[in-house]
């Protein structure tokens, strides 16, 4: 007789929330009326990723593996749940903004009809607006959510094929720009396809090590000395593999593109949730198998940090474009976010986990909030992201641009801001770890990046605006709400820290 | 009367200044000018309870508060004043005010709301006082950086020509060496937290451990090039001349006169006593970064032809002497050092706005521009001398008493660099009154002069009627300091002239905090190695 497997359904709640009201979104796009089906799907989606954000904060202090291990509930995963959570729900809210667009919806009507054809140019002003964006965000924050949580290299890729599929999908689902959305949704499906081969074949180089797949296993396996050449280049695959998601150079180049490709309110998504969950992995597989032979990928995430800081802060200086500027600032803010991973101290302990999670809100909030923005600011085609158009925007539409200042200040990293306190936090991480050099070219690396971001407020400030510059439409109630929620968070995250910083503190304790 | 969290609500009560002056809605510009000049004055009247409040005999550091701010960073919302950090909240007071009458019509004729220019000088305000007030390195380092946001838009929303340049210029240079000062402060807190157990940002604690000469000089470096970039020292003072001319005349006066000072205020509070063997081991350097600062910014200063770069150039020079006090290392010349930093903010920001007021009477930054002013603007040309005399320290001047104490305090230990250092003195004298000269003296020229309206045409006399009209005659038009203008110069005329005759107020509350200071470098770096 097969024994079913004992599963604790009270620590998945957040899991099986986010997932249940996926699939519920599913029927509802098969069963309830056109009329209805956008609020429908809006409440549902915001029902699940708050449901979870709740579960979340209900099960604080949780610290245990289920699932026949292949899952650890402990304060890592719950505390990047909940961000996932929290910034997945915001990201919903701005996939729902209806105000902006003349055409109701950022999202194509019909994601099948060739871009450019007479039937594509009759929808392209039709007021009709298509709900799958809702679901298939759904999943992919049910992905992320299991993702950060999975304690086993087998699930971990489950998750990571569950986040992205959807991704893929919702990047090529923007309702002007088409050819730009698809291209951005083909490259973004290409090489994430390549990365998954990357983890999968290094999953299979570890368990052919090891034995399992099971992260504490592995750790066994492993040991103070690495155990052997083949476990070692299965961590470098697998680190490769995470690496492509957390868009770190040199495995950052579809980046910028799809940044720039799709819908702004999913690149916002994208930019802010799947960073989170991609390092949430990393410190997963690091710390947990990896942790205590160190040795084995300290070089290479040290290298990693660097290459990306200065490929994004130097490649974000000769940008034009917002978006891809955004693209290559997440580049580097990679960069800072390793330099946090690397601020393991020995035997699991130091402010590396507690900082680099801090860092993972904190950019998570800033940038969301930064692409919110970006939606508001339109000409006749749709978004206006090209620099020069946001000359003298300060002028016209003074609130626009002191929150877009608020927020580029905060990744610029300057005090007060969320972004400081983050910045700080991994520099010290990285500093007890004896990792001077690393710190020195961050901060070279920041001041380079403070360049491009100071950029934007001296042409939204200090320029004259241009003649037929864009028009800064007026947000719904969805986007406002982000935009409250998110400067907000980022003003107290920079000014009274205190508390966040000590709830991830004690949350940084992995099990397994 | 001491339980009032002085500190703190001079911190809070321009702070919520700001926010209300940004609130009100743009139609009401008087309105944010009364309320921006009435919170100066609140602040100022909190200065000088505060000053009061102060025991000169008692403890260091006084009237301190401390809460719990970041916990798992070490970081306390501390705040205390020495003798030091007091006159230069005493000097914010003062000048804030001053500022605000002297702009008055400053942002009128932009585009830019007059409003968001008080809100961003209030800000100010509120920060320079903040980087001042704290005792913990991390809320220091806090404002010090944040500091650079109000100046940054006052400069590149209300500045000159050239902006957009010197914002850009301003930002960056001080960011970078902001960044570079954060590696030390968190390498500090890293040692501290090896030595302690536990880190810690609280400066008491951290000027009583022992650090390693090695790690000293490394942790020095850190906090003396964010500084020489603030203060500025050459060879990192490029940024003030573009930040000094492009500022509105406001933000010159605080930029020159305040900020600037928290890079020497740094030095003598944040490296002499924290790391007490690197300061001894640098301060050779230094001096000569310092004395040559003093006489290469003073050529600089005789070849500039625009006003404003001449008296940023001057303000260079003057750190140098400031540097100078504060590296030799005796009482006498750190305590003239810091009574300088408070009169050179009093004389370079009445030069600055004395300029100022010209430049708005003329349009023009060029001295060539101007000539002869003095005969039709006597009170002008009066206070253009007082603030030039100040500056070239004049006995009579609160500037003489202060860099006289940085001479005669620093030759006994550094005779070589004390006796360059005086050559500054007598180039200091040719850049001012060279420009006072040109300007104010000599025929009338340049800008200011305007044709006189034509005669009326006699009746009938058409031949001769033509001939004036070819020669048209030109005269002077330039009006005297209004009521405003001199209620702005008289209160600076008067402190200038009071310090440099009874300094002695000001000289008993630094001097116990030098002595503390330099007693910091004795008893935790031992003697030199």
């Amino acid at each position: 007789m097969i024994e079913a497997p004992d599963i604790s359904w009270g620590a998945l709640a957040p899991l099986l929330l986010v997932f249940g009201a996926a699939c519920a979104g599913i029927l509802v796009e098969a069963f309830v009326p056109r009329a209805l089906r956008h609020p429908v799907q809006v409440g549902l989606a915001l029902v699940g990723t708050l449901g979870a954000l709740a579960a979340t904060v209900l099960l604080a202090g949780t610290r245990e593996v289920t699932a026949v291990g292949a899952l650890a509930v402990d304060g890592p995963a719950l505390f990047l749940q909940a961000t996932i959570a929290g910034l997945g729900a915001l990201s919903v809210l701005l996939f729902a903004e209806r105000a902006l667009d003349p055409a109701r919806s950022a999202f194509v009507v019909s994601a099948a009809v060739p871009a450019g054809s007479p039937r594509d140019r009759e929808l392209a002003t039709v007021p009709q607006v298509q709900t799958e964006v809702y679901p298939l965000a759904t999943f992919a924050i049910g992905g992320m959510m299991l993702f950060v949580a999975s304690n086993d290299l087998l699930v971990m890729f489950v998750a990571l094929e569950v986040l992205s599929l959807p991704l893929y999908l919702i990047s090529g689902l923007a309702r002007r720009r088409r050819l730009l959305s698809q291209e951005a949704a083909v490259k973004y499906f290409l090489l994430g396809a390549f990365a998954s081969a990357f983890f999968l074949y290094g999953l299979a180089l570890v368990y052919g090590a090891a034995g399992s797949v099971r992260l504490s296993e592995v750790r066994e396996a492993v040991g103070t000395d690495g155990g052997g050449a083949l476990l070692v280049l299965g961590l470098a695959l697998l680190v490769v593999g995470l690496l492509f998601k957390a868009s770190v150079a040199p495995f950052h180049t579809w980046t910028p593109d799809v940044y720039q490709g799709a819908p702004t309110a999913v690149t916002a998504f994208m930019a802010a949730c799947t960073k989170v969950a991609a390092f949430g992995a990393i410190l997963r597989l690091l710390y947990v198998a990896f942790g205590t032979a160190e040795w084995t990928w300290r070089p290479l995430v040290y290298a990693a940090a660097i290459v990306s800081m200065v490929v994004g802060a130097v490649l974000g200086l000769t940008q034009t474009d917002l978006k891809r500027m955004l693209a290559y600032s997440s580049v580097a803010h990679a960069g800072f976010l390793l330099t946090g991973v690397i601020g393991l101290g020995a035997a699991g302990t130091g402010s590396g986990l507690p900082a680099t999670m801090f860092y993972l809100l904190a950019y998570g909030i800033t940038t969301l909030g930064a692409f919110a923005v970006l939606t508001l600011v339109r000409d006749g085609d749709g978004e206006a992201s090209h620099l020069s158009q946001w000359a003298g925007l300060g002028a016209r539409s003074p609130v626009t641009a002191a929150v877009m200042t608020l927020f580029l200040l905060a990744l610029a990293g300057i005090p007060l801001t969320a972004g400081f306190t983050g910045k700080f936090a991994v520099f010290r991480a990285a500093i007890e770890q004896g990792a001077w050099p690393l710190t020195v070219v961050a901060l070279l690396a920041s001041a380079v990046a403070a360049f491009f971001y100071l950029r934007v407020v001296v042409l939204m400030y200090f320029s004259e605006p241009v003649a037929d510059g864009p028009t800064v439409g007026v947000p719904g109630v969805p986007t406002t709400l982000v935009l409250a929620v998110t400067a907000t968070a980022t003003v107290a995250l920079g000014v009274l820290p205190g508390a966040v910083l000590d709830l991830a503190e004690r949350a940084a304790i992995f099990v397994g | 009367m001491s339980d009032f969290p002085w500190l703190l609500a001079m911190i809070a009560v321009p702070a919520v200044g700001a926010a209300v002056v940004a609130a009100l809605p743009r139609e009401r510009a008087l309105l944010a000018k009364q309320v921006a000049l009435g919170v100066g004055l609140v602040v100022l009247l909190l200065a000088v309870l505060t000053t009061l409040a102060f025991d000169a005999g008692g403890p260091r550091f006084q009237l301190t508060t401390s809460v719990p701010w970041i916990p798992d960073f070490g970081s306390d919302f501390a705040l205390g004043v020495d003798g030091i950090a007091l006159v230069m909240v005493l000097l914010v007071g003062v000048l804030v005010p001053l500022v605000v009458a002297a702009s008055w019509h400053e942002a009128d004729a932009g585009p830019r709301p007059v409003r968001v220019f008080f809100a961003w000088l209030l800000l100010l305000e509120a920060m320079m006082v903040g980087v001042f007030v704290a005792t913990d390195v991390l809320l220091f380092y806090v404002f010090f950086e944040a500091m650079l946001v109000p100046m940054y838009f006052l400069i590149g929303s209300f500045g000159g020509p050239r902006r957009q340049y010197a914002a850009v210029k301003f930002f960056v240079y001080s960011l970078v060496g902001g960044l570079v000062m954060l590696a030390s402060v968190i390498g500090l807190y890293v040692v501290s937290a090896a030595v302690l157990g536990e880190g810690t940002f609280a400066f008491d604690t951290l000027t009583r451990i022992d650090i390693d000469p090695d790690v000293q000089r490394l942790l020095f470096l850190g906090f003396f090039i964010a500084f020489a970039i603030k203060a500025p020292l050459v060879p990192f003072h490029t940024w003030l001349p573009d930040s000094g001319a492009e500022a509105p005349v406001g933000g010159a006066v605080l930029l020159v006169g305040v900020l600037d000072k928290v890079g020497t205020f740094g030095f003598i509070r944040y490296c002499l006593p924290l790391f007490p063997d690197a300061s001894r081991f640098y301060a050779p350097f230094v001096l000569v970064l310092a004395v040559v600062g003093i006489l290469y910014a003073a050529l600089l200063a005789m070849g500039q032809s625009d006003m404003k770069r001449l008296v940023s150039y001057t303000s260079i020079s003057h750190f140098g002497f400031i540097a100078l006090g504060i590296f030799a290392f005796t009482i006498e010349a750190g305590t003239g050092a810091v009574l300088y930093m408070v009169n050179h903010g009093l004389a370079t920001g009445l030069l600055f706005l004395v300029v100022g007021m010209l430049i708005a009477r003329g349009g023009s930054r060029r001295i060539a521009d101007y000539g002869g002013v003095a005969a039709k603007a006597p009170l002008l040309a009066g206070a253009f001398l007082v603030a030039g005399l100040a500056s070239l320290a004049l006995p009579g001047t609160g500037s003489f008493v202060s860099e006289f104490l940085v001479l005669i305090g620093s030759f006994p230990e550094r005779p070589v660099f004390t006796v360059l250092a005086t050559l500054g003195i007598i180039l200091a004298a040719l850049y001012v009154l060279l420009m006072y000269q040109r300007t104010m003296h000599g025929p009338a020229r340049g800008v200011l002069l305007q044709e006189d309206p034509a005669e009326p045409l006699p009746e009938g006399g058409g031949a001769t009627a033509t001939a004036t009209l070819t020669t048209p005659r030109r005269t002077l038009r330039v009006a005297d300091l209004g009521r405003r203008e001199l209620t702005v110069v008289a209160p600076l005329v008067a402190l200038i002239l009071v310090l440099g005759v009874y300094p002695q107020p000001l000289i008993d509350l630094i001097e116990p905090a030098v002595v503390a200071t330099l007693d910091d470098m004795g008893a935790s770096g031992g003697t030199d190695r």
